[in-house]
């Protein structure tokens, strides 16, 4: 179909355009719910069968660089929806400065994650031959808190008393830690992608108080991605860490 | 009493082909794979889904001519688990889901409603472009090793055991899966912002309100499945453990997370088609649907209650009798919209003016099988029956008298009633009542003898079995022998129409849905003027404006000269 100006053929008037482009991404957003959901609904399973690894699991996370991402997301989401306030008035270098913002964000927090996966891969937890739950134990390095290792060794031994097949089960904690986070990074990375068309978009001046629709669609899709990440962070890092 | 072929001859007389429309406006092979236009992407599907219609029926022909003795003479029994699991996995993913919402959805949703294409045009040839994607990853699946863990894909065999192309297949589903999500987002938000003037949701056709109970299915259910076969592909490249019980991991959990979206699947394969028979109903016996509102409701109340009963199909896995309890009770309480259709459709017929063209031989074909299909599915739901009949042959002709009675005759009345839409011209009358009747006969002959076996207690997907059921195992593979013949007719005759087939005209039938107030074939943009609509559904007795259709499909009587 073609357009004239901003309106695409199919359409009768940009209002119809708007709602449809606005219904359309709710609908994907449901879609979305539904994805994430079977492997959350997986993840609250698997927890109730095996509390005691997922327990440690929790406990190898770092609570700090989980927090510091929590809010880079919750800013990257104020910053963006400032974005979307701006080009509804108008002010294009702020909708602009908004976008590289958020943008700015989301890529920070998409390195805080990959230095959190980086430590998984040195402590050896990512799934696999090589996974096991009590490497960091066994193998401390140089510049590890001894009084730290002794607590996480007297954590692991009460645990593999509880529970035998501790690292197998571990094992599923973080199979389903890198499934749901490396799931949620995929998206903002796609969002990020998304963000860098918009920032083009927003400098050639295509948004007006008139016409802002991929800046409110692709806003709702980042808070989408944003409240994915609220509902991780407490059920991956904050759940049962000191049992 | 007027004959049909004269009434082809009197409408050919009238009507010429429209000089420009969908099929003509632009020309060569980038203008139709890079194509917008809701119409050609429906033809692109209507080519893609009998491409895989033929691969999971040659899947069948084997299975069947196999089955003609007791020891199995065609093929291995590991050969045989392939052949079911292929057979299944290309029908209904790459045929059944998709056929009437991607082909007659895709087609003829904008023009019912008055719209000049679906809200987002170029995600609907994304949609296509993703099912050709996935498409091939099957392809490359079955032609690399196969797939041999059923459709169902039960785990731990499909994601650790299994020595079959499983990763690529479950990678080809997945993002087959995607083509429906975005073709029922696509259907959601068009019905809901591109109505015509006048076009209220109460008087949306009844196909509509169809497509749109299945558009919520697709959106609600394929994520789940997709993100359980996933989960599926990444437990057998990475060896995890998720639904693998030698790594503490739960194979109850991955049926669950199965059925949860392929329960409601077989919503989406049989609610389209209840939306095309109630518009052959009405058309065919000349009279406005009976219960109108109470057909659309049951629609939403089907693709609702469908998602409360996924664990109808596990009854014996051990779930806790209390679950088995509700589960059951809601199965039956699904069959109560659909049993209100099957009364409305009849009521609609009675005392109705009913032609035999051949959308209403498939319509009411579909009446009959779907009220077996669908009364045994209730058998099915009771707990103490289903214990002796689960996994036998009696499960597989309950869901064949649903997908091939019901939708896939569903998909063919449809095809032939809105045929002359889609290509401007008539098909055969007489061939194609002819190919009807031959495609019933097959279809009966080739299953009801199947609940018979069941009920006696043949397993199913056996590759052997005891020899005192040879005998109907020998008259089901006739049944599907003659049943191939009822496909491969209107394959040959609609094709020959395009080229020799009479000139319909804007409305043959006459039928009363917007559809029929444009071109056949249509223009690109559907309508040269935006419609307004004035007028309730199926409303036959006071159209004034559906007079000279009927008086030139001879419906009636030309008026006398020197009455103008």
């Amino acid at each position: 179909m073609h357009r004239t100006g901003e309106l695409y053929g199919q359409f009768e008037t940009l209002e119809q355009q708007k709602e449809s482009a606005a219904l359309g991404m709710w609908v994907f957003l449901a879609t979305e719910v539904l994805f994430f959901g079977g492997l959350f609904m997986t993840y609250t399973l698997n927890r109730h069968y095996y509390g005691t690894a997922f327990g440690v699991g929790s406990n190898t996370l770092d609570l700090k660089l989980g927090g510091v991402n929590t809010v880079i997301l919750i800013l990257s989401s104020l910053t963006m929806a400032m974005s979307v306030w701006a080009s509804h008035i108008g002010k294009r270098k702020a909708t602009t400065a908004f976008l590289v913002a958020t943008l700015i964000l989301g890529t920070a927090f998409l390195g805080v994650k990959v230095i959190e996966y980086k430590q998984k891969f040195d402590h050896h937890l990512v799934p696999g031959h090589h996974f096991q739950i009590d490497y960091r134990a066994q193998h401390p390095a140089a510049n590890d808190d001894p009084k730290e290792i002794e607590a996480e060794k007297e954590e692991l031994s009460k645990a593999f008393a509880k529970d035998p097949d501790l690292n197998a089960h571990a094992q599923l904690y973080f199979s389903l830690y890198f499934g749901m986070t490396g799931l949620h990074a995929l998206h903002m990375i796609v969002g990020a992608g998304m963000l860098v068309w918009l920032i083009r978009q927003s400098i050639i001046g295509r948004f007006t108080p008139t016409y802002n629709t991929p800046v409110e669609m692709i806003g709702l899709y980042w808070h989408f991605v944003d409240i994915v990440w609220i509902y991780l962070f407490p059920l991956l890092y904050l759940i049962d860490r000191h049992q | 009493m007027h004959t049909p072929t004269s009434t082809r001859a009197a409408v050919g007389a009238v009507y010429k082909m429209p000089q420009e429309h969908y099929l003509n406006s632009t020309y060569g092979i980038r203008s139709w794979l890079l194509t917008t236009d809701h119409k050609r992407i429906a033809l692109l599907y209507l080519l893609s889904v009998t491409f895989f219609f033929f691969v999971g029926g040659m899947f069948a022909t084997i299975i069947r001519i196999h089955l003609m003795t007791p020891r199995g003479f065609l093929v291995t029994p590991e050969t045989y688990n392939k052949l079911f699991t292929m057979h299944g996995v290309a029908m209904i993913f790459f045929f059944l889901i998709p056929s009437i919402p991607a082909v007659l959805g895709n087609f003829a949703l904008p023009l019912m409603i008055g719209a000049k294409d679906l809200a987002f045009p170029k995600i609907n040839l994304l949609s296509w472009y993703l099912y050709i994607l996935g498409g091939c990853f099957v392809l490359y699946s079955f032609s690399t090793g196969g797939l041999d863990t059923g459709w169902t894909f039960y785990t731990p065999l499909s994601s650790v055991y299994s020595n079959s192309a499983v990763t690529p297949a479950v990678l080809g589903i997945f993002i087959n899966g995607f083509s429906s999500i975005l073709t029922g987002l696509n259907f959601v938000v068009t019905v809901h912002t591109m109505r015509a003037p006048g076009m209220t949701w109460f008087r949306l056709p009844l196909f509509v309100w169809a497509q749109y109970a299945t558009s919520i299915i697709f959106i609600l259910g394929t994520p789940v499945i997709a993100i359980t076969l996933l989960l599926v592909g990444l437990e057998r490249m990475f060896h995890l453990g998720f639904f693998n019980p030698a790594l503490g991991g739960d194979p109850i959990l991955f049926q669950h997370l199965f059925w949860f979206y392929s329960h409601p699947a077989v919503y989406i394969m049989i609610l389209p088609a209840m939306g095309v028979i109630s518009e052959i109903i009405p058309t065919f016996a000349r009279k406005p649907i009976f219960g109108y509102s109470f057909i659309a409701g049951s629609s939403i109340a089907i693709a609702v209650i469908g998602f409360f009963v996924w664990a109808h199909h596990m009854f014996l896995t051990g779930e806790s009798v209390y679950a088995a309890l509700a589960f059951s009770f809601l199965s039956y309480l699904v069959a109560i919209p659909s049993a209100v259709k099957v009364f409305n459709w009849t009521s609609t017929l009675y005392k109705g003016s009913i032609s035999w063209d051949t959308p209403m031989l498939y319509g009411l074909g579909f009446i009959g099988l779907f009220l077996i299909g669908g009364l045994t599915g209730l058998f099915l739901a009771c707990l103490g029956l289903d214990i002796h009949i689960h996994d036998t042959y009696f499960v597989v002709a309950h869901f064949h008298y649903i997908m091939v009675g019901g939708a896939v005759m569903g998909y063919l009345g449809g095809i032939h009633f809105w045929w002359p839409k889609i290509s401007g011209r008539l098909y055969p009358e007489y061939l194609a009542r002819v190919s009807a009747i031959i495609l019933f006969t097959g279809f009966n002959l080739t299953f009801f003898p199947q609940f018979l076996l069941g009920y006696l207690g043949m397993p199913r997907r056996y590759h052997s079995y005891p020899p005192e059921f040879q005998v109907l195992n020998v008259m089901s593979t006739a049944g599907a022998s003659i049943l191939a013949l009822g496909y491969l007719l209107p394959m040959i005759y609609l094709v020959w129409s395009l080229k020799y087939g009479t000139v319909a005209g804007p409305n043959p039938w006459p039928a009363t849905g917007l559809e029929w107030k444009t071109d056949s074939p249509p223009p690109t943009e559907n309508f040269l003027v935006t419609p307004e609509v004035t007028w309730e559904p199926y409303d036959f007795e006071t159209r004034p404006d559906l007079e000279l259709d009927h008086i030139v499909a001879g419906k009636l009587p030309a008026p006398a000269h020197g009455d103008d």
